[in-house]
């Protein structure tokens, strides 16, 4: 019987969602392979984190540091190398987040196990583990093997497992363990936070948003966009690259990291449906989407679709007022 | 400061109906267009401007076939001196494999700062930058939304989810993985392009490199490709315009929406 490792993900004293939704999935693994489900903590000294994640896993190995309050991809992947090497884990889940992303790619070097990233489901089949991901922002999904190794490393996409209310279980075991006293000087050092959301509007609070995407074209044809917007009473908002292009100011961005927002409706037009951008619209009431491209993936989780130019329908919109 | 960049090229997508192959393993590429992978052309502009701050080179590298030289003359013609491409023959390569054959063609360069794009569009792995620093022992931060160097170590902004931003610091030599928006990419005129052929362009083989069969040996293969379900999915409202607009207004009123 072997091990799941789940790498516990926090921050500003509050554990991230990720953190439950893989233990929830590895819990569901563990269920089929008999594995052990363990919680690997590194935090900061009393954050409080330990008791509730016991909740959840089998077993909690915690090491409680000052250097460890605030992510540090130097200081964990030393810390994970060895305790990957001591356990030999037969799969170590890390989420698909900006940490995960700075952590994962760098510990399957020095442990030598295969890393497969932004899983969106994970499976064993004949004692290794297979798992579906999405390439090409969505619109296609791929099966993925790995060489055989001792012990394996996936990251898993945030939102993708979401566990019901009431899972926890019997507290498992903790273990708190001291920081090895030989550990390498962290090249990267943490300064601060900054908030980046604020700003003159506020699209968490719209209750009906106009949001645009990349699809929108050109600069000049936001206007036109906004003109609908105002016409309507909506709020405007938008996808990634229009900020990026400065189209339009950041408190305008959807997404995991832009604003969630929780509108009745949300029309997004031109706007593909990356999991980053629809992250950020699963509290929307009802989804309509207008994308000229038929497979774009934001029609798998908008309720209405149509499949066409927006620029036509939105200039059919502004006509009805 | 010199800086190498890794940069890939990908087949635009969007609005694009993507075909399975034969083998199950990939798309039909005959019929698709290629780009510069979006976040690449960020990290290419980052080197280009610190260059233009404070000197030194910018070297643009690529593993790929002969036509993804498009992408290296571009880099060129935005500023970069210098360009390699490493042609990797019919293997078949994953994250891991490209980051072995980065790391061994650059050991021996002479570098300040390697950037890589966060994720390439297509494989949306998000796992060569990180990998790459690992195997060549360098300090590393993901998704880079801003870098001041100064003196032998720079101040860098690491987004995070939610509308945070990380600041911190960081040793150099360092690779950073840069996120887009970070500035404002320069437009490459066809002109530009084709100047640009003045410029070095490296051809390697991967066989030439030295590589032992298991650094060239996948970890990761993909097994099937396949598209989505389509079991879930929108209700389609069809119709001309304005028939549409008229379905999209009585669906916002049905839904509570003042309008
Ligand atoms: C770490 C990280 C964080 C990220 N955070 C976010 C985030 O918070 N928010 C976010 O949005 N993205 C985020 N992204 C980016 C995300 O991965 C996608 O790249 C982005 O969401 C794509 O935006 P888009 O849909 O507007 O553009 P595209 O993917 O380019 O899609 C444009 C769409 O418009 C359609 N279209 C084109 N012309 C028309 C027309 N005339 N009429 C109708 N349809 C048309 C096309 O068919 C296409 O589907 C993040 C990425 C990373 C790596
Ligand atoms: N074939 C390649 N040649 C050069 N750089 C690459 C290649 N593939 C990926 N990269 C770099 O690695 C980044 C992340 O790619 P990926 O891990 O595939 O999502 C890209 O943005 C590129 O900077």
């Amino acid at each position: 019987m072997g091990e799941i490792f789940v790498v516990v993900e926090h921050r500003k004293g509050e554990i991230r969602e990720i953190t439950f939704e893989m233990l929830f999935k590895a819990r569901e693994l563990c269920r089929t392979s008999s594995h052990n489900l363990t919680a690997l903590l590194l935090g900061g000294k009393d954050q409080g984190f330990v008791n509730n994640l016991a909740k959840w896993a089998d077993r909690v190995i915690a090491f409680e540091d000052n250097r460890l309050e605030v992510f540090n991809a130097d200081l964990y992947k030393e810390i994970l190398n060895r305790l990957i090497l001591e356990h030999t884990p037969f799969l170590t889940f890390i989420g698909h987040t900006s940490w995960g992303m700075d952590l994962a790619p760098a510990l399957s070097i020095k442990t030598g196990f295969p890393l497969a990233t932004d899983c969106v489901d994970i499976q064993t089949e004949d004692g290794r583990p297979i798992v579906t991901r999405q390439i090409y922002s969505g619109k296609l999904f791929s099966k993925v093997s790995f060489k055989e190794s001792p012990g394996y490393l996936v990251t898993v996409r945030p939102g993708a497992f979401l566990p019901p209310d009431g899972v926890e279980k019997n507290p498992g075991e903790i273990m708190m363990q001291e920081l090895p006293s030989d550990l390498t000087e962290p090249e990267k050092e943490f300064i601060e936070f900054v908030d980046t959301g604020a700003g003159e509007i506020d699209i968490t609070q719209a209750e009906l948003l106009v949001s645009i995407g990349r699809g929108v074209g050109e600069e000049e044809n936001i206007a036109t966009i906004k003109e609908l917007a105002d016409l309507m009473g909506a709020t405007l908002s938008c996808s990634r690259p229009v900020v990026d292009k400065n189209w339009l100011p950041k408190y305008h961005q959807v997404g995991t990291s832009g604003k969630s927002v929780k509108p009745k409706v949300y029309l997004a037009l031109g706007i593909s449906g990356a999991f980053q951008h629809v992250a950020g619209i699963t509290g929307a009431g009802t989804v309509i989407a207008i994308n000229k491209d038929r497979k774009a993936p934001i029609f798998r989780v908008a309720d209405y679709g149509i499949s066409d130019d927006l620029f036509k329908v939105a200039d059919a919109l502004k006509a009805e007022f | 400061m010199n800086i190498i960049v890794c940069i890939k090229r990908v087949p635009l997508t969007q609005e694009v109906d993507l075909e399975i192959d034969e083998l199950r393993k990939g798309v039909k590429k005959d019929a698709l267009a290629y780009v510069i992978n979006d976040w690449d052309n960020y990290a290419i502009e980052e080197a280009v401007l610190l260059q233009e701050k404070f000197g030194g080179t910018v070297t643009a590298i690529t593993i790929g076939d002969e036509d993804d030289e498009e992408i290296l003359r571009r880099a060129l013609a935005m500023g970069a001196d210098k360009s390699i491409r490493i042609e990797a023959g019919e293997r078949e390569l994953d994250g891991f494999t490209i980051s072995k054959i980065l790391a061994k063609t650059i050991r021996d360069l002479d570098y300040d700062l390697i950037m890589t794009g966060v994720q390439a569009d297509d494989d949306n792995a998000a796992m060569v930058g990180i990998m790459l620093a690992e195997e060549l022992g360098l300090s590393h931060a993901a998704v880079v939304t801003g870098m001041e160097p100064e003196g032998n170590a720079a101040t860098i902004r690491v987004e995070l989810e939610g509308g945070m931003d990380e600041i911190s610091k960081i040793k150099l030599p360092s690779l950073l993985t840069i996120q887009t928006g970070i500035n404002d990419p320069r437009y490459v005129s066809i002109m530009g392009i084709r100047k640009a052929r003045k410029k070095e362009l490296v051809v390697i083989n991967v066989e030439d490199l030295g590589l032992s069969e298991d650094d060239l040996a996948q970890r990761t293969m993909i097994e099937e490709v396949f598209l989505p379900p389509e079991t879930e999915g929108a209700e389609m409202i069809e119709g001309d315009p304005s028939s549409v607009a008229g379905q999209i207004i009585q669906i916002m009123k049905e839904k509570g929406v003042s309008i």
